[in-house]
């Protein structure tokens, strides 16, 4: 396989996987934020003490995030079915990887969360806020650097599932590695497709942490 | 100035620990407590005498088990309802109650001008109008140019500072304190003492503070009350608690040391303010009686902007054969309290309230000739 071969399978490769992956981070970002915020606030001495939501949402979450995502891929199929009208192609495995996603994001949004300082929300409280105030003006803000790495953390997470999904009629980098790379014994175009993985995770990451550093440069700094 | 703008009634704050079954912490025991408007009214006592559950009791960040807090006329605990949530009118009420944090509690992720106008919007006070209000009470507190700074690049004393326009933002009646001055060095808790003396003057704010440090009471309250586990055992105004035989805040507020030279004489503190400081009682009580004073110990300051002197001296003999001097010394509209035991390690009820400021403090000689 030459490498003027190659670089279509790769193009399209990629394109599929950025697809994929920036979908299915856009339904986890709103399914997993939600979540996480009502770990917290129903726990024990939070704003909105509730026991037994908690305890449901605590083994929801943790059932999620014990099951191996190949098995979730495939034990899905019929609820993708029901959602796209299919279970093959990038778009319908959007469904398996959000709902993959969703558990690990949320018991990250819960530390950050957590790590916010309980002085502040007192103060808020202090001042009359009520709880969708604290929500949306201390927690979330004091919480966004922490939230923001939870983010990058999960679309580097999302990307390796995304090359597991090839496995069960998705596209990307992954299908593309399987059935070029392995069923075909093409060890140089197996070799592209993981320095091209390689590439877009270390981008994803130095974009995280550059906006990270950007948010908590405000914060912590003397200038 | 004598309308009680917060009144807790019989206020109680039992906290039910599972990890201590059955063994419940009794934080506030039957708290009965009046602040009058345009007072600063401070409330002092060792870590651990429920201070802190008292001060959130009366904008009910806390649920008192039992009792009643009433500010400016509105009964807080009964607009509290029985959830755990605070309901629209108590969080309306709250938000004419400034508060200010010993940690200050500003948002990291905000610049300082936009701390002080997140109860604005809160309040929902239109943009334009937050950002003038929050610059005039920046100015109030000397801060008009740190507006876009972040809190992180302020200094203790100038984060307490956004801290108290923050508090301010509601226009508040009442200004609560939780240890406002604990972390912050000597110079700067006086310069924010200073701020809260001239706002409390300036608009009339009613404060009311809770403290470790005898200082700040010393400084700027009109009244104070001591607590020890979780009851007021003392309260009044200065000058009332001062006056009053045997009380242990006045005792706090002017210590005054000195052991007796030796045994069969009689040790008496003397206690002077309003017109009897200017007069010269202790030469006179020498002169009248023919007797050899000894000043063992006296201390001379300004408490609440009132002239107060206080003096331990020894006069030689046993009590009995000092009634009439100790009379005199009433007569002339002193107070007079004769010390049984004055040894330190015998007067337990005499510990300081914080050892570190109260003793930290030398009290200052005054000569018998400048009475």
């Amino acid at each position: 396989m030459t490498w003027s071969e190659m670089q279509p399978l790769l193009a399209q490769g990629t394109v599929d996987t950025l697809y994929m992956v920036l979908w299915s981070t856009l339904v986890t970002v709103l399914g997993g934020l939600p979540l996480g915020i009502l770990l917290v606030l129903t726990d024990k001495d939070g704003l909105l003490q509730n026991a037994p939501v908690n305890k449901v949402v605590g083994v929801i979450v943790n059932i999620g995030r014990s099951l191996p995502f190949i098995i979730l891929l495939i034990a899905l199929i019929p609820f993708t079915t029901f959602v796209v009208g299919t279970f093959i192609g990038p778009t319908a495995m959007i469904v398996p990887l959000a709902v993959g996603a969703i558990p690990f994001f949320a018991r990250l949004v819960e530390t950050a969360i957590r790590e916010v300082d309980h002085g502040l929300v007192e103060a808020v409280q202090a001042m009359g806020g009520s709880v969708p105030t604290i929500v949306r003006k201390v927690l979330l803000p004091q919480a966004l650097p922490s939230l923001v790495a939870g983010v990058t953390t999960t679309v580097i997470a999302l990307i390796g599932y995304s090359a597991m999904a090839g496995a069960v009629g998705g596209e990307g980098l992954g299908s593309k590695a399987v059935t070029y790379g392995f069923q075909r014994f093409e060890n140089g175009f197996m070799l592209a497709t993981v320095v091209v993985l390689i590439l877009i995770v270390t981008a994803v990451q130095l974009l995280g942490d550059g906006v990270v550093r950007l948010l908590a440069r405000r914060g912590r700094t003397a200038s | 100035m004598d309308t009680p703008v917060i009144t807790t009634t019989g206020l109680t704050k039992i906290y039910r620990s599972a990890a201590s079954r059955g063994r419940d912490i009794t934080a506030l025991d039957s708290v009965d407590l009046h602040v009058r408007e345009g007072e600063v009214f401070g409330v002092v006592g060792q870590s651990g005498a429920g201070k802190s559950s008292l001060i959130r009791c009366v904008n009910l960040l806390e649920r008192p088990t039992a009792g009643r807090v009433t500010v400016a006329g509105q009964d807080l605990t009964a607009l509290a309802g029985r959830g755990r949530r605070a309901g629209k009118e108590l969080r309306r009420a709250r938000s004419s109650i400034g508060m200010v944090f010993q940690h200050f509690n500003l948002l990291s992720s905000r610049t300082v001008q936009d701390n002080v106008g997140l109860p604005l919007e809160i309040l929902g006070v239109s943009g334009r109008d937050r950002a003038r209000r929050a610059l005039e009470l920046l100015d109030l507190v000397g801060l008009a140019d740190k507006a876009s700074s972040y809190p992180a690049q302020l200094s203790g004393g100038q984060k307490q500072r956004v801290g108290i326009a923050r508090a301010l933002a509601g226009d508040p009646k009442v200004l609560l304190s939780d240890e406002a001055t604990s972390a912050l060095d000597p110079e700067t808790t006086r310069s924010i003492l200073q701020l809260l003396r001239d706002l409390n003057r300036q608009l009339g704010l009613t404060v009311l503070l809770i403290t470790h440090e005898m200082e700040v009471v010393k400084t700027i309250c009109d009244s104070a009350a001591l607590m020890e586990k979780g009851r007021i055992v003392e309260s009044g105004t200065v000058g009332e608690l001062l006056a009053t035989p045997g009380s242990q805040l006045a005792r706090e507020l002017f210590p005054v040391g000195g052991a007796p030279s030796g045994p069969g004489r009689t040790v008496i503190d003397v206690t002077f303010h309003g017109e009897a400081a200017t007069r010269p009682v202790i030469s006179q009580l020498s002169r009248t009686y023919n007797i050899d004073i000894t000043i063992l110990g006296a201390a001379m300051d300004t408490v609440a902007g009132r002239q107060i002197g206080r003096m331990r001296i020894e006069l030689p003999g046993g009590y009995e054969e000092n009634v009439v001097p100790v009379g005199f010394l009433r007569e002339q509209g002193l107070q007079a309290e004769v010390v049984d035991d004055p040894t330190p390690e015998n007067e337990p009820a005499r510990k300081p309230v914080a050892n570190e400021s109260a003793q930290g403090e030398t009290p200052a000689l005054v000569k018998e000739d400048a009475k």
